[in-house]
């Protein structure tokens, strides 16, 4: 410390006068991130700029990445792609990693066997995406190889399971995709469970609930706000997962409705295609990307207000 | 601490002077296609044995990349599958001169276990690629196929989900063959394929293909033998099955016909007997002008190599040697380069 802080000191800790060092850091730490995410969507827009003014909304309403006779992009597929996958991926791993979270957060384990499974879980989230795209492709492809066939033959009639069946597919993306955030879900769940006060769990046990009533009537709804956030941020990392998907969901440019049908992703279409991408289809990618950022923060938005109504729902709980 | 920063300052002086101790040698950086990259590589590397005083760096990058830095003027040389269009040329001050520096051919693998020669005709193929033919128990592919016991899958078929020089000749050779597939889908780098999987790149392509059995894709002739993959024999305009090898290449590029002012020709659909159907040039891109003569000379000295002795490593890495008719050709184009 240098002379000249001590005597701020006691100047700081007057009433009324409202500068510290330690304040001006955390605005200028949270005004920087501020501004780089600006920067960021506003260098994308610029640059997305000619595809947009080329092809406005219908950019989003057309089948096509074509580079001559003529030049032509859309993101229909891709779009619909981005939102099955993670859906698909968010239904397989938010029950699971809930499941999950509510036995490590009760007390069925000796504590330290509980904490190892839960690094176990929490490990999962540490595998670079990558790892997960070759383990798909060595494991999970077969198998869908394998039961894809039969599935299209006896459901080939639904839209959903329309054949012929493909190794890289939806189905193997999606499923993929639930193992990569089945460690967020079940982390913050976890959190949440266990940050439940302890007096409504002995209230519940007072009034005569079973222990199953008890978690299913008064813990999950308590941690709801949290159980929220967690397949909110999922849902996030699901849609712009980027390598993983690539690898394994075949990159179609075609819309299809089947999971056993190759797709495409909007995360997976820039990966592919940025490399050797000149002119107009560096501008249509980046637009892409710009809608992608646009669906993320959406998804952040919506979560943000289904999480102030439930927890202004069970304030009173609290 | 004081062993450290003596040390350190040491490391620095070292760095600053790192430069001093290599006597000046002249650089030349290149980018662009990716698909020519293992036989420039080797070029440089033989290259650079006997002329210590040339640096030359290559990276491969693309071809879009490549015409991109070529453009700003950010390397030396470029280099491109699709060499370079008019309005491309248009943009670049210095001017540009277009030399052929090796050739490739396209070949249809496919994973069909027990299979080891097949035979697809020029409806076949198209239609496979159209996702009209989707069994391989197709009449269309039996039909060639008299005596070859083919497994009755379903047709996987594997494309580049990149865009890529690549995509640009095998959509232009089956443009010319079907007027189907040109109004369907048409030539380009990148196109809507009508069926099957994609994947980055001819690993990605190659690793599709191994994996899926049933599966059909295009890949470099060289990633196909390296990767000890059957390919098909194909039906070229003449009528006869023809397997892609350095001759059958070799023949096809014969018979291109290069226009009087530019080397720029594909051969999207070659006569001849022997011509296997689907193989392309892909070219060097050099400014008309250099400002600097020691980087001029060395590119001059670096590129008639590539053309005389840089051909006869062509086979090894699964690329064609050019003709001596287009050689010729090419090496009057680089002596009009100042």
């Amino acid at each position: 410390m240098t002379d000249g802080t001590e005597s701020q000191t006691p100047s700081f800790r007057r009433k009324g006068f409202r500068f510290d060092v330690f304040r001006l850091f955390t605005w200028v730490a949270s005004a920087a991130t501020v501004a780089t995410l600006v920067c960021i969507a506003a260098s994308i827009l610029v640059q997305a700029w000619p595809a947009i003014a080329h092809f406005g909304l219908g950019f989003f309403t057309t089948v096509a990445w074509k580079t001559s006779d003529p030049e032509n992009y859309g993101v229909l597929p891709y779009l619909v792609g981005t939102a099955i996958s993670s859906l698909i991926a968010l239904l397989l791993a938010l029950p699971l990693g809930v499941l999950i979270a509510i036995f490590l957060s009760e007390n069925f384990l000796a504590p330290p066997l509980r904490n190892t499974v839960r690094f176990v879980v929490e490990l999962l989230a540490a595998i670079p995406s990558v790892i997960y795209g070759l383990w798909g492709i060595a494991v999970v492809i077969p198998i869908v190889q394998r039961i894809g066939g039969p599935i299209a033959g006896a459901l080939g009639f639904l839209p959903l399971f329309q054949g012929p069946a493909s190794g890289n597919s939806m189905l193997t993306a999606s499923l993929v995709l639930a193992l990569m955030v089945l460690p967020t879900i079940t982390a913050i769940s976890r959190t949440a469970l266990v940050a439940v006060p302890g007096q409504l769990r002995e209230g519940s046990y007072a009034i005569g609930a079973t222990r199953w009533e008890t978690i299913f009537g008064v813990l999950l709804p308590t941690a709801a706000p949290g159980i929220v956030a967690a397949t909110i941020l999922a849902f996030g990392r699901a849609m712009g997962e980027t390598m993983a998907v690539a690898m394994l969901i075949g990159n179609s440019p075609r819309l299809t409705w089947s999971l056993l049908s190759p797709a495409g992703t909007l995360a997976s279409l820039i990966a592919n295609k940025f490399g050797e991408a000149e002119d107009l289809q560096v501008s249509a990618l980046l637009y892409a990307a710009f809608a992608l950022m646009l669906f993320t923060l959406l998804v952040n938005v919506v979560g943000e207000l289904v999480l102030r109504r439930a927890q202004k729902s069970i304030s009173g709980l609290r | 601490m004081k062993t450290t920063s003596s040390r350190f300052a040491g490391l620095i002086a070292l760095i600053a002077l790192s430069p001093l101790s290599v006597y000046a040698a002249t650089q030349l950086q290149g980018a662009g296609a990716t698909f020519p990259a293992p036989l420039y590589q080797r070029w440089i590397a033989e290259f650079s044995k006997a002329n210590p005083g040339i640096q030359i760096n290559y990276q491969g990058v693309g071809s879009g990349a490549g015409i991109k830095q070529f453009t700003d003027g950010l390397v030396t040389f470029g280099a491109s599958d699709a060499a370079m269009t008019d309005a491309q040329i248009e943009k670049v001050k210095q001017g540009v001169v277009l030399i052929p520096a090796t050739a490739g051919s396209i070949v249809l693998a496919y994973n069909l276990p027990g299979v080891e020669t097949l035979k697809l005709s020029r409806e076949a193929y198209v239609g496979i690629f159209l996702g009209k033919i989707t069994k391989w128990s197709d009449p269309a592919i039996a039909k060639t196929n008299e005596g070859v016991k083919i497994p009755d899958l379903n047709i996987t078929v594997c494309t580049r989900s990149d865009s890529s020089g690549t995509n640009f000749v095998f959509t232009g050779h089956l443009s010319a063959v079907s007027s189907d597939f040109k109004s369907q889908v048409g030539q380009g780098t990148s196109v809507t394929w009508p069926a099957g999987v994609a994947g980055q790149g001819n690993d990605g392509v190659t690793a599709l293909i191994k994996q899926t059995q049933g599966a059909i894709g295009y890949v470099e002739y060289g990633y196909a033998k390296n990767n000890k993959l059957p390919f098909a024999q194909l039906q070229n305009k003449a009528g006869e099955f023809v397997a892609a090898s350095p001759e059958s290449g070799a023949a096809t590029l014969n018979t291109t016909q290069f226009p009087a002012n530019i080397l720029r020709a594909w051969p999207s659909d070659p006569d001849g007997k022997d011509a296997y159907p689907i193989a392309t040039f892909t070219w060097l891109l050099l400014y008309k002008t250099y400002s600097d003569k020691d980087k001029l000379a060395a590119l001059k000295k670096f590129v008639t190599y590539g053309l005389t002795d840089g051909q006869k490593l062509s086979n090894d890495l699964g690329y064609i040697p050019m003709p001596a008719e287009v050689v010729q050709k090419c090496e009057a184009a680089l002596n009009s380069v100042q």
